[in-house]
This record gives structure tokens, C-alpha cells and sequence, in this order.
């Protein structure tokens, strides 16, 4: 438990400060962007996706082979709906003139 | 090693891109620029991980023609999807994407599962295993693949859930004692986990079934919750995801992966939080108070007790009231999502301000499905942002105000929730539209709102009833305002 804690120091780090980063960041957002917020959230985590490329490029055997295209597919579906949806829904606030 | 370190630059970039995006977000003026920093950042580390990762050996990544397939076929639906949708729909569209996250997140684990079970069967690798501190090694990444899989398959089949009720294919369901089974089914998870990690065989057994068991507790999460609640509860799965994608960050040792997800995580429970506030209850209580369930029973009890009688009100009485008004204020609801009437409630309103009259909209904080959902609405037909006002300003407003018309939206305008504490919303702050002169509401039916309580305001001798579909509705007030010249 130590020596993983030990091998790991600077993830932990990083998680900690990232927490609080991201708590700062919510911090005083008004109720009209709560929507907007969480989608484009939403697509931050399809980060996700790097792990899936990660592995695909990896895979040898059938079972992960199709596992990790499938995984792929899902992620971008994530990422790309996750950036386009929030990016309609936000051009509806941009300023009419 | 350069291009190591040109990847772990980029991953940086992009980790500062995700902070700023997020920050941006937070602010009307620069939300949408914040949306496309993060885009870029995620873009330009998914293409540096294809073309600059290697692994401890300094091999690159095979299968490329494969991984941009599914970049392809993925890009292509998403774009497809996003754009199609209605704006009525985003909020399904957002659960059902963050499942999708979740599912990924499953896929990794279940991957690299195999992988330690089939570098397990080697030889070679067992003696490496006999080495000291090898085993805790292996034990500590098995346990950071169970974890990212138990939450990914939560978020998966729980927003699946989420999906299919705000999509209206599921229902609400509940069971007696099913919170006691949920945190019994969790228990029960937690301990095969142990197994899978600690058991000296059969592990492929216990993993799978904590797959099963994972996935079946995202639904019996989700089942019971209500639908007005789904919001709050697709918040928490989004930050459930996120955490799934950091559990991943941790394997591949990814900063990128970790910085993403933890801050979606963190960003994403405050977010959660702010949204229950919002409707003044605690997340527990939204989580185990069956809001939907449990409410309706007790509703079909209390609502005989109102005292006064339905009023209705035809389009032409309606019109003359809203004409020789000098202020109206609109309460949009789902009913004008879902009656796709935000282009005629707009006309409505320039007619009204052609005339003369006042014209504003409150916005109830949990007004339609989603915080946020009539502004983003309302901003598709043009109606301008400062038109819009959020529910603490607009309250002491309804006093001087003539005219409410109330459109499509029902528990946000209960006064239950202030009067009787055994009502399901009691203690949520609502839009106080009986301050007002008159009150006019717009609804298909009688129907109790999602909360599927009775609305006693319908029956206060203010109010009017103004029955029938939104757009058709607000159409022909359109017209019967116009025909008085």
C-alpha cells in the first residue's frame, strides 16, 4: 500500500490539486449555464478515449481487437457529440443584433 | 525520447486547454469560445497519442487503419446525432453520450483484464511475478482496472436509464426497501472485488460477475428517481464518468487522462450539488427520496381538499386582457418544450411590446427538464437575453405585474411547495405568480406536472385556465391580439 502510494506520489498529486481546480472553476456559474456546463463536461470526459486508442493500438488477440474498435467508436461518439452538442446549445446564447 | 517528450508537452496543452474551456463555460460572453478550446485541446491529444505514443519498449501504436475506423464511424454518428436533435431533446442526447463515455470506460478495463489474465498464463511472466513487490504492483493496477470498470458500467446503464425516461420509454419503477437492496448490491460488489483482486483463482469468475453486477446497479439506481430529478441525477453520472476516465489515467500513467477526468469529476459533483440547491434539497434526498413514486400517492389524497373551482378562458378574452396590459410576464415550462412553441411565444411577446406592453420571462432554475433548458430555448427563437429573468429578481416584480401567463410549466408555479410540508416539492422556492392581477394558465390538460402532484393554484380565483397544446394555444391568442386591430 506505501510503496504504491510511494510510486504513484505525483498522480496523487495531481488529483488532489485538480479537485480543487475544479471546484474553483464551478464556483459561482449561473443557473442558465448549468446545462451548457454539464455537456461541455460531458466532453472533457470523453478524454477517455485516449485510454481506448492506447489499448486498441495494443491489442493482438480477436476479442480485444473488436473490443477496442467498439471502445473507440464510443468514445468519439463522447467526444464529437459531446463538443457539437454543447456548441449548439451555446450559439443560441450568442448576442442578437 | 523526443517524441515522448513532445507527446507529454502536448498532453499539457491540452490539460490547460480542458481548465480554461471549463472556466469559459462558466460565463454567457465566453462560453462558447471555452467549448471550442477544450475541442481543440482533446483533438490535438487524441492525434498526438496516435502518431507519438510509444510504449516502454519504444514501440508505436499498431492498428492504426482500425483506430481511425472508429474515429470515422464515431465522428460521424455523433455529429450526425448532435446536430439533428432537437433542442427540446438535449438533455437525453447529453445522458446518452455520457453513457457512452461510461461504456468506454468499461471496454478499457475489461481489455486490460484480459491482457494481465493472458500474461498471467505465460511462464515467463510468472517468474517475474515470483520477484518481490511484483505481486503488490499487480494487485494495486488490478484494482484500479476493477474500480474504473464498476464506475464506467454504472455511468453506462445508469445513464441508459436516465435516457430512456427523459425519452419517455421507461418508466418510473420502484420497489419497496430498494434503497436497502442498492446499498446491499453495492456491499455485495465491493466484496467480489475483493475477490477478483485478492481471490488466488477464479478471478476471471468474480470479475465478470462484478461487471454484471455493476451494470444491473446503474439501473436499479436510476429506476426509482423521478423524472423532474433526472437532471441532477445525469450530473452525477457525468461526474461518475469522469472519475472512470481518470481511473484510466492512472493506469496508463496518462496526465491527460487524469487531469480530464478528475476535473469533470470535482466540476461535475459541485455541479450536481449547485443543481439540487437550486431546488432546495440535498442530494441524498433527491437520490433516496422518490420524488416522483412516492409523491403521486400521496398527491391523489390531498387534492380533493382544494377549495374553489377550475376557471376556463378562451384565446379572445385572453387576448383583450394581455392587449390592455401594461406588464406581462411569461413562465415558460416544459409544456412549451415539448409543444415546440418558442418561436410563437416570441411573436407573442413582440406583438405584446409592439402594443406597448411590458414583456418578461422568469425563469424558474429548474424550469423544463434541464437548468438552463428555456434560456437555451427561448434563445433559439431570438427572444434577447435580458428578457430572460432568473427567479430571485423576478419574484417582487409579479406584485406590479398585470398579467402572468404561464405556459406549459406546473410545479414551479405550486404554491404546495410553500404551503403544505407534506408535498413532495415542499421547501423548493418557486415563482410567486399569484402576487400578480391575473394568472393565466396554459396546459393540455388537468394533468399534475412531472412531480405528479395537484397544483392548487389551478383552483385559486385568480387564475384562468387557458387549455389546450402550447403552440396552437399561443397561435391563436397571436391572432385574436392582432384581430382587435
Amino acid at each position: 500500500m506505501l510503496s504504491f502510494i510511494n510510486e504513484h506520489l505525483q498522480l496523487i498529486y495531481l488529483i488532489v490539486l485538480m479537485v480543487f481546480v475544479g471546484i474553483e472553476l464551478i464556483g459561482h456559474v449561473p443557473s442558465v449555464l448549468h446545462t451548457p456546463l454539464m455537456s461541455g463536461a460531458n466532453a472533457i470526459h470523453g478524454v477517455v478515449i485516449i485510454g481506448s486508442i492506447i489499448v486498441m493500438g495494443e491489442a493482438t488477440h480477436t476479442i480485444s481487437l473488436v473490443l477496442g474498435f467498439l471502445a473507440v467508436v464510443l468514445g468519439t461518439l463522447n467526444v464529437v457529440g459531446g463538443f457539437v452538442v454543447t456548441d449548439r446549445m451555446l450559439e443560441m446564447f450568442k448576442k442578437k443584433k | 525520447m523526443t517524441l515522448q517528450i513532445t507527446l507529454q508537452i502536448i498532453y499539457l496543452i491540452a490539460s490547460i486547454t480542458f481548465i480554461l474551456g471549463l472556466k469559459f463555460l462558466g460565463n454567457p460572453s465566453t462560453a462558447r469560445k471555452g467549448n471550442l478550446i477544450a475541442a481543440f485541446g482533446m483533438g490535438i491529444a487524441i492525434f498526438g497519442t496516435i502518431f507519438l505514443y510509444t510504449d516502454a519498449n519504444g514501440h508505436h501504436l499498431k492498428n492504426l487503419p482500425l483506430i481511425f475506423g472508429g474515429l470515422a464511424v464515431g465522428t460521424v454518428i455523433g455529429w450526425l446525432a448532435a446536430k439533428k436533435v432537437q433542442m427540446t431533446a438535449m438533455p437525453e442526447m447529453v445522458s446518452l453520450f455520457n453513457g457512452m463515455g461510461g461504456a468506454c470506460a468499461m471496454l478499457i478495463s475489461i481489455i486490460e483484464f484480459q491482457h494481465i489474465q493472458s500474461t498471467f498464463a505465460e511462464p515467463m511472466t510468472i517468474a517475474a511475478l515470483l520477484m518481490p513487490g511484483a505481486s503488490a504492483a499487480l494487485k494495486g493496477r488490478l484494482l484500479i482496472i476493477l474500480l474504473g470498470m464498476i464506475i464506467g458500467s454504472i455511468s453506462f446503464s445508469g445513464s441508459m436509464i436516465a435516457y430512456g425516461k427523459l425519452s419517455g420509454k421507461v418508466k418510473d419503477k420502484s420497489f419497496g426497501f430498494q434503497q436497502f437492496i442498492n446499498i446491499g448490491l453495492l456491499a455485495v460488489i465491493l466484496a467480489f472485488t475483493w475477490m477478483a483482486i485478492m481471490g488466488e483463482s477464479n478471478q476471471e469468475f468474480w470479475f465478470y460477475l462484478v461487471l454484471a453486477l455493476s451494470l444491473l446497479y446503474g439501473i436499479l439506481f436510476v429506476m426509482p428517481i423521478g423524472g423532474a430529478d433526472m437532471p441532477v441525477v445525469i450530473s452525477l453520472l457525468n461526474s461518475f464518468t469522469g472519475v472512470a476516465a481518470a481511473f484510466g489515467g492512472f493506469l496508463y500513467d496518462n496526465k491527460v487522462m487524469l487531469v480530464g477526468g478528475i476535473l469533470v469529476g470535482s466540476a461535475g459533483t459541485l455541479l450536481t450539488i449547485v443543481m439540487c440547491k437550486a431546488m432546495n434539497r440535498s442530494l441524498l434526498n433527491v437520490l433516496i427520496g422518490n420524488f416522483g413514486g412516492g409523491g403521486k400517492a400521496a398527491a391523489a389524497s390531498s387534492s380533493a381538499g382544494f377549495e374553489g373551482t377550475i376557471k376556463e378562458v378562451n384565446a379572445s378574452d385572453t387576448a383583450i386582457l394581455m392587449k390592455y396590459a401594461k406588464k406581462v410576464i411569461i413562465v415558460p415550462g416544459y409544456g412549451l418544450a415539448v409543444a415546440q412553441a418558442q418561436h410563437v411565444v416570441h411573436e407573442l411577446e413582440t406583438l405584446l411590446e409592439s402594443e406597448g406592453v411590458e414583456v418578461k420571462y422568469a425563469i424558474h432554475p429548474v424550469a423544463g427538464r434541464m437548468p438552463g433548458h428555456m434560456n437555451v430555448l427561448l434563445a433559439e427563437s431570438n427572444v434577447s437575453y435580458d428578457k430572460l429573468v432568473e427567479m430571485e429578481e423576478i419574484n417582487p416584480e409579479f406584485a406590479t405585474t398585470d398579467v402572468v401567463l404561464v405556459v406549459g410549466a406546473n410545479d414551479v408555479v405550486n404554491p404546495a411547495a410553500k404551503t403544505d410540508p407534506s408535498s413532495p416539492i415542499y421547501g423548493m422556492p418557486i415563482l410567486d405568480v399569484e402576487a400578480a392581477a391575473h394568472v393565466i394558465v396554459n396546459k393540455r390538460s388537468m394533468k399534475a406536472g412531472y412531480a405528479g402532484i395537484e397544483n392548487e393554484l389551478f383552483y385559486k380565483p385568480k387564475t384562468s385556465m387557458l387549455f389546450g397544446d402550447a403552440k396552437k394555444a399561443l397561435n391563436q391568442l397571436v391572432s385574436e391580439i392582432k384581430a382587435l386591430g
